[in-house]
């Protein structure tokens, strides 16, 4: 999938992330911030690249402030953002790329 | 039937399905279904972000038993159908659909969600339905949309849309959903579907909200709409069985059971005349006991 | 070399500090040792006068010194001026490399920072540090190792000589020209002054700090005249609204109640709860709830506590009234009812060492019958963690904690099973402070485990049947099945502080923050 315009989902609040997707500049760059990055940085970062990767998107940059969201929230809001990004509500891919 | 549609509904609590710390562990608090909500607790330029949070919520949340109803937003909304092919694709035990007017609203929904059964390999059959009914028209269609499908396990209230379609307010007495709350509860149960009592808002007054449950379980609805987990327990307090009605429902199906054998129709029990009439209403008693968690007898 | 709990200790670190490793709770048990004695300064000449006009004038006749070792209380909590006041003119004298002794030390005493950072402060013997002097600690700015200590184990410390405080600063709220302190009577009032006991009975010079000079004498004194070197007058040596706050609301919120319920479920149907039962417990919301619920069952059943220790607050001078316990024995007080109850019969004023120093021949904590007490993370071997955050930040205070647990008959600690996303229930904690041995119960929210080593109580829960009882085990990985695994924090190689034992010996190190 192709990431042309840029897109925001989620919030500062406790246990939410917010995710900011722009265009790349040639791969996927992720950059986190996040209050429990010691603990599952890491973690974090391996959910964001599996559902980039889940979703086809190659080129992308990524910019996430991390309030202590669980990986589900976390994915929520990559899958948002990126669908924001083409403006697609409708039809979308439930259990498939977004799993 | 799905063996879901008459189980234990005490309590039913909304959840605002965008709300990250909330649906964590929602069922801590034990409710027996909890209500993801895409509706009015979603503001519409996040209507499309509710769904991913709600998607992933029902898949990889562990609800420990509590049923997962997604309230989908109206049918003169652009966005109900998306809500029901995600709603359906994560697993979710049933639908709610508000402002539920007419028969016609049920079978509209209910063809999308069989689409949307079909589409995710989801069993057919698998996801239920329930109506809120929040206007005159609603009110006065109950019947009709209680008989409207078999996925259809029950109808709720919901007071505050209500009272505004009829031009008063909520009082706190209780007099201006007389009416509904009396036509949905025997419309319910002609059709042999649940019923369910609006919300109750004030959290400051327990002792108001207490009155207002005992009140809509002598009228015999089964359950009640909760915002807050600290109504829960009073909820499931007056719903539960106390250990001397339990006593005497199994006094009455033992008593029946061998009155018939003996060929007796008409006999006291502790005092009170009791014949074959009394045995479903006492059976009923212990299966609310059992599903309850406090049957320790072996009926 | 490996300690009874598990940990590493570094052998330089044993070498520097010329401690055990942890051993066990009773290691230490019967062995006897020499008492330590001050140096005393008699005043045999009545006009000698103990009045001194400033701070400064206090330090040079108390033969102030580099290397020096200050003793002071936190009575005053976050409302205390006395520590501040008193470093920044030692600070000012040019004197350098001092050890501050403190029961604790709090945000109050950030100002701090810099004369850590320009090294006037290169010592820190305390129960916790918290804000900017817990994280420049974990950034290795202090130039010895911090010591975190127990409240038993400060006067421990002190009475066997392994601490000797050449001046100690006793902020009293009310105090005589001779030197009579009080904890009550003044403008900044605090109830009492436990913490200060030991420091009146070993500290070389002993100096009383108040904002409200009485007439003589300031009878019965909580630290008397005889102890007493130097008396100095100064404006404020606490801020009102922060040492005893107005009642801390009950809770409403309803995990808090839960945990509450269950640990009173706990407290009933465990054999201890029988007239005339002791029991501590904590000023967090869970823990106050429980209190509460604790004292209804205590009503139905005709149950009354026979004395309440440790640090009170309203709900615990409101079962007083009530008739529901016997004697409250205050080591501090939290808030203005406590300070107000402090002058009644049956509640009684009692020292930090007699509440709870190890060393002594018995002291309060050992006949508990219940405590139940607050933890950042409990591991699977009931291990606790009250001073270092999961990031490794030096953020709490281990207080009584160690003290109590070790002491009273069940030890429960209360603590919701996830804190945001990190879990509280993990299978090694981040840094020892209690060891497992002492804690036989742990309430959550998720269900509450019973320490193997306790298989009694756990037969009396499981028949009463009125708690979700599952395995320490079966916690963490509801934890973790939730929030994931958490990876273990990365310290850098420098160990900038030890957590010692009540008795002296080593439970575990604090390591520096890796950059």
């Amino acid at each position: 999938m192709k990431i042309n315009n840029p897109a925001i989902a989620g919030t500062l609040e406790s246990s939410d992330c917010l995710v900011t997707v722009e265009p790349g500049t040639g791969s996927v760059e992720l950059d986190l911030e996040s209050v429990v990055i010691h603990q599952y940085g890491h973690q974090i970062k391996k959910v964001v690249m599996e559902t980039l990767k889940r979703m086809e998107v190659e080129d992308v940059q990524v910019h996430i402030i991390d309030k202590g969201a669980l990986d589900c929230t976390i994915k929520a809001r990559v899958e948002c953002a990126i669908f924001r990004t083409a403006n697609q509500t409708k039809n979308l891919p439930w259990g498939g790329a977004i799993r | 039937m799905n063996r879901n549609k008459k189980r234990l509904r005490r309590s039913m609590m909304f959840l605002n399905a965008q709300k990250p710390g909330l649906i964590i562990d929602p069922y801590i608090y034990k409710p027996d279904s909890i209500m993801l909500d895409l509706e009015d607790a979603v503001a519409i330029r996040e209507k499309d972000a509710a769904r991913y949070s709600l998607f992933h919520a029902l898949r990889e949340i562990d609800y420990r038993g509590v049923e997962r109803v997604v309230r989908i937003n109206g049918l003169d909304s652009e966005f109900w159908q998306e809500d029901i092919r995600c709603a359906v694709a994560g697993g979710a035990d049933a639908i709610r659909i508000p402002k539920a007017e007419r028969a016609g609203d049920i079978k509209v929904v209910e063809d999308a969600v069989a689409a949307a059964e079909k589409e995710f390999g989801v069993e057919d059959g698998r996801t239920l339905i329930m109506a809120a009914l929040e206007s005159a028209r609603g009110v006065m269609n109950a019947m009709e949309i209680c008989d409207s499908s078999e996925r259809l396990f029950g109808i709720a209230l919901s007071g505050g849309d209500y009272t505004k379609d009829l031009q008063t307010t909520i009082s706190g007495t209780g007099v201006e959903m007389m009416g509904a709350r009396q036509h949905m509860i025997i419309a319910a149960r002609a059709a042999g579907v649940q019923c369910f009592d609006t919300v109750f808002t004030n959290l400051e007054d327990m002792e108001g909200f207490r009155k207002e449950v005992e009140t809509i379980h002598t009228m015999g609805f089964d359950g009640k709409s909760i915002i807050n987990p600290r109504q829960i327990s009073i909820v499931h307090d007056i719903y539960t069985p106390k250990p001397k009605d339990i006593m005497f429902a199994e006094k009455v199906v033992r008593e029946i059971d061998e009155k018939k054998a003996q060929g007796i129709g008409v006999f006291t029990v502790d005092g009170k005349m009791i014949d074959i009439a009394f045995y479903g209403g006492a059976k009923r008693t212990i299966e609310l006991a059992k599903a309850s968690g406090v049957y320790k007898g072996d009926l | 070399m490996k300690n009874a709990v598990g940990r590493e200790i570094p052998e330089e670190i044993l070498k520097i500090t010329g401690k055990e490793v942890f051993q066990g709770n009773n290691y230490k048990e019967g062995k006897e040792y020499h008492k330590q004695g001050p140096m005393v300064k008699p005043v045999m000449d009545h006009n000698t006068s103990k009045m001194v006009s400033s701070i400064r004038e206090a330090l040079i006749k108390c033969g102030a010194h580099d290397g020096m070792t200050l003793g002071f209380h936190h009575h005053f909590r976050e409302g205390d001026l006395v520590v501040n006041m008193v470093m920044k003119e030692v600070r000012d004298m040019g004197f350098r490399d001092i050890t501050i002794c403190a029961s604790s030390l709090g945000k109050a005493h950030d100002p701090l920072l810099p004369m850590i950072e320009d090294g006037t402060i290169t010592g820190i013997e305390s129960s916790g540090v918290r804000g900017k002097i817990g994280e420049a600690i974990f950034h290795g700015k202090l130039k010895k190792l911090a010591i975190m200590r127990s409240h038993g184990g400060r006067v421990r410390a002190i009475h066997s000589g392994e601490t000797v405080i050449d001046i100690s600063f006793i902020g009293a709220p009310t105090c005589d020209d001779y030197g009579n302190c009080k904890g009550i009577g003044g403008k900044s009032d605090c109830g009492v002054l436990s913490y200060s006991f030991v420091d009146g009975q070993h500290a070389n010079k002993v100096v009383a700090v108040t904002d409200c000079l009485v007439p003589f004498p300031n009878f019965p004194a909580d630290i008397a005249m005889t102890r007493v070197d130097y008396v100095c007058v100064v404006d404020a040596i606490g801020v009102p609204e922060k040492i005893a706050t107005g009642a801390a609301k009950p809770t409403t919120d309803l995990r808090k109640l839960m945990m509450a319920d269950y640990c009173t479920q706990v407290v009933v149907n465990t054999p201890y709860f029988k007239d005339g039962f002791s029991y501590q417990t904590g000023v967090g919301g869970a823990s106050m709830a429980s209190a509460a619920s604790l004292a209804k069952v205590m009503q139905e059943r005709g149950i009354k506590m026979g004395f309440a220790v440790g640090g009170m607050s309203k709900s615990v001078v409101d079962m007083l009234d009530a008739g529901l316990v016997g004697k409250l024995l205050d080591t501090q007080d939290f808030d203005l009812f406590a300070v107000n109850s402090v002058k009644r019969p049956n509640h009684h004023r009692i020292s930090a060492g007699a509440y709870a120093n190890p060393f002594n021949k018995g002291s309060f904590v050992n006949k508990l019958d219940y405590v139940v007490l607050a933890a950042l993370e409990v591991d699977t071997h009931f291990n606790c963690n009250v001073v270092v955050g999961s990031d490794g930040m030096i953020t709490g205070a281990q207080g009584g904690h160690p003290d109590a647990a070790q002491g009273a008959k069940c030890t429960i600690v209360i603590c919701p099973l996830l804190q945001g996303r990190i879990p509280a229930i993990c299978t090694d904690v981040t840094t020892v402070t209690t060891p497992g041995e002492s804690i036989d119960i742990v309430v959550t929210d998720y269900g509450v485990a019973v320490n193997p080593a306790r298989q009694e109580l756990l037969e009396c829960l499981k028949k009463a049947d009125c708690v979700p009882l599952k395995t320490i085990e079966e916690l963490r990985d509801i934890a973790y099945s939730i929030v994931g695994e958490p990876e273990p924090v990365q310290f850098g190689d420098r160990i900038v502080g030890i957590i010692e034992a009540r008795d002296g010996t080593i439970m575990d190190v604090v390591r520096e923050g890796k950059d």
